[in-house]
C-alpha cells in the first residue's frame, strides 16, 4: 500500500509524529480560544498533572463533528441541545456545565436602527429589521450561530429572505465575522469574551446586552470509549474532573482582560 | 495605512527579539513546507519526465488533467486528507491527524501536481532539441530521463520553488489537518490566520512579512547554491 509506506517516510523525517499517549486533545469552540482562557488555563493544569493538552479551535458545529468522528478526548463547546444529542448518540461520556457569559449585540457608533440601550434582544432585532440596517450573521453552524437563528426565531422576522440584502451570513469565524462586519458597518452578535479581548474594534461599541435570552452556557464533554476506542480516558477525565474542580472554576474566575473577567464558572456542586 | 507602519514595526520587533515562539513557529513552517516540497519532487519529477518523453494514447488529456490539478484547492486537499486521516477514515489507525506529519502529505499532495506539470513542460521543451541525439545514442527512456532530469536541472530548481512557494503560503489544508495547535502544528500561515481573527492586524501583517522573509531568504540561498554551482561548472 503505497500512501501508507509514504506516510511511514513522512513519519520517520518528521518527529515527532503522532502525539505522545499522555496529550489530550479538546476539540472546542474558537471564543475560549481566542480569548486567551487556554493560555491561562493550560499550564495550570499541566502544572498540577504533568498532561499536555493540544487544542483544535473550530466552531462549535466543526468541533462536535470532529468529535463525532473520535478526533478529539474532550469536547468544549457552547451549544446544549447539540452537546446533549452528541451524549445520547454514545459519543459522549456526560455532558457537564463549565461556565457562562452571555451575547451582545456590537454597532457602530452611528447606530443606524437605534438600538444602543436597548435590554430587549427581540425588539432590538425587530428594529435592525425594520431600518433594514446591515447584519453580520456567522452563518457557520457555532454555537453562536445557532443561539442566533433560535433569537431570530423568538421574533416576527425571517432575515432568510433577506439573507445577502441587509442580512450578510458570513460563513466563517467570529474573528473574521467581527471583521467583516466592522468593514462594512454591520451589527454583529458575538459572545462578550471574544468582544472584550479582539482588537479590531475601531468604533464598535456594545450597543445591546443584558437579555436573559443572551446567557452563553459552556459545557465541557469528555468523548466516549465506547464509541471511540483511541480516546485517552484517563487524560480527559482528568481533564473535565479539574475544571469541574475548586481549583478550576478559581482558576477559570481569575481570568480577565483588561480587568474583566470574561468566563463565569457554574459547575454544579 | 497606519496599520501597515505599525506592521513593518511589528515585524521587525519580532525578527530582532528572537521570539521563542516565532522561532518555533519559522521552524515547523520550514520543515513541513521543505519536507513536502522534497516529497513531491520525487513524485512530481518522474512522473513530468516520463509524460514528456512518452508518446502514448490519451496523453493529451493527461496533459490537461496535470495541468488543471495545479489548480487544486488546498481547502478541498485538506478536507480529502482530513477524512483519511480522521480516526473514522481508512487511515485513522496511523493516528497521525493534527501532526507535522499529516501537514507535509497535505502539501504534497497539493504541490506534486504543479511540479509535475511544470517539469513536464521544461522537459518536454528540452527534450525536442535533444530528441535526435538522443535516438542516435540508442538511449533506453531511463537513460533519457535521468539525462534530461539533470541537464534541467537549474530550470528545474525554479520548478521545486514555485512548489514551495504555494506549500509554505497555503493556509487552507493545513489548517484543517493540522489544526493550528499551539507549540504542536502551528505555522506562519495559520498563525497569521489566528490573530486576524482575533481582530490584532499589526501582528497579523507582521507575521505575514516576517513569512515573505523566509521565502525570500529560501529562494536567495537556492540563487546563491546554483550561482556557484554554474562557477564550478565552467571553471
Amino acid at each position: 500500500m503505497k500512501p501508507l509506506r509514504l506516510a511511514a517516510l513522512l513519519c520517520a523525517v518528521s518527529l515527532p509524529c503522532a502525539a505522545l499517549a499522555d496529550d489530550i486533545l479538546v476539540q472546542s469552540t474558537t471564543s475560549t480560544a481566542n480569548s486567551g482562557l487556554y493560555d491561562h488555563l493550560l499550564p495550570i493544569f499541566a502544572e498540577a498533572t504533568g498532561i499536555q493538552v493540544n487544542v483544535v479551535a473550530v466552531g462549535t458545529g466543526q468541533a462536535i463533528r470532529n468529535a463525532r468522528n473520535c478526533d478529539g478526548d474532550v469536547l468544549l463547546v457552547h451549544a446544549k441541545p447539540a452537546e446533549e444529542k452528541f451524549v445520547a448518540d454514545g459519543f459522549g461520556a456526560s455532558r457537564t456545565d463549565l461556565m457562562y457569559n452571555d451575547f451582545i449585540i456590537v454597532g457602530p457608533a452611528a447606530d443606524p436602527a437605534a438600538v444602543a440601550g436597548l435590554d430587549d434582544i427581540q425588539p432590538a432585532l425587530e428594529k435592525i429589521a425594520a431600518a433594514q440596517a446591515l447584519f453580520a450573521s456567522r452563518g457557520d453552524d457555532s454555537g453562536t450561530h445557532k443561539k442566533e437563528v433560535s433569537l431570530w426565531a423568538s421574533t416576527s422576522v425571517d432575515p432568510a429572505t433577506a439573507s445577502g440584502d441587509w442580512y450578510r451570513e458570513t460563513g466563517s469565524g467570529m474573528g473574521a465575522t467581527l471583521n467583516a462586519g466592522i468593514g462594512m458597518g454591520a451589527y454583529v452578535m458575538t459572545d462578550r469574551a471574544t468582544w472584550i479581548s479582539f482588537k479590531n474594534k475601531q468604533d464598535y461599541k456594545i450597543l445591546v446586552e443584558g437579555d436573559a435570552d443572551l446567557f452563553n452556557q459552556y459545557g465541557v464533554i469528555p468523548v466516549s470509549a465506547k464509541k471511540c476506542p483511541s480516546v485517552n480516558v484517563e487524560g480527559a477525565q482528568a481533564f473535565a474532573d479539574w475544571l469541574l474542580s475548586d481549583a478550576g472554576q478559581a482558576a477559570i474566575a481569575d481570568y480577565e482582560v483588561d480587568g474583566q473577567q470574561l468566563f463565569f464558572p457554574n459547575a454544579p456542586d | 495605512m497606519q496599520d501597515m507602519g505599525e506592521a513593518l514595526a511589528v515585524a521587525m520587533t519580532l525578527v530582532l527579539s528572537g521570539d521563542g515562539d516565532l522561532v518555533e513557529i519559522v521552524g515547523l513552517s520550514l520543515r513541513v513546507s521543505l519536507t513536502a516540497t522534497v516529497a513531491a519532487c520525487a513524485i512530481g519529477l518522474p512522473i513530468g519526465a516520463l509524460v514528456a518523453t512518452n508518446r502514448f494514447p490519451g496523453r493529451g488529456a493527461v496533459l490537461v488533467v496535470m495541468n488543471a490539478l495545479m489548480g487544486l484547492p488546498p481547502v478541498v486537499v485538506g478536507l480529502i486528507v482530513y477524512l483519511h486521516l480522521s480516526r473514522a477514515g481508512p487511515l485513522g489507525f496511523l493516528g497521525l491527524l493534527y501532526t507535522p506529519a499529516a501537514m507535509i502529505i497535505a502539501q504534497t499532495i497539493l504541490i506534486a501536481p504543479i511540479v509535475a506539470a511544470l517539469s513536464r513542460q521544461v522537459i518536454e521543451d528540452m527534450h525536442a532539441e535533444y530528441a535526435d541525439h538522443f535516438s542516435s545514442l540508442c538511449l533506453t527512456t531511463r537513460q533519457t530521463v535521468q539525462a534530461l532530469l539533470w541537464d534541467a536541472r537549474y530550470a528545474l530548481l525554479t520548478v521545486a520553488l514555485a512548489g514551495f512557494g504555494r506549500a509554505v503560503a497555503e493556509v487552507g489544508a493545513v489548517m484543517i489537518v493540522g489544526g493550528n495547535i499551539d507549540h504542536l502544528t502551528r505555522v506562519m500561515t495559520t498563525a497569521i490566520a489566528l490573530e486576524t481573527s482575533k481582530g490584532d492586524l499589526p501582528l497579523a501583517l507582521g507575521l505575514g512579512i516576517v513569512l515573505m522573509i523566509l521565502a525570500l531568504g529560501v529562494n536567495a540561498l537556492v540563487h546563491s547554491l546554483r550561482l556557484t554551482a554554474v562557477r564550478q561548472a565552467y571553471a
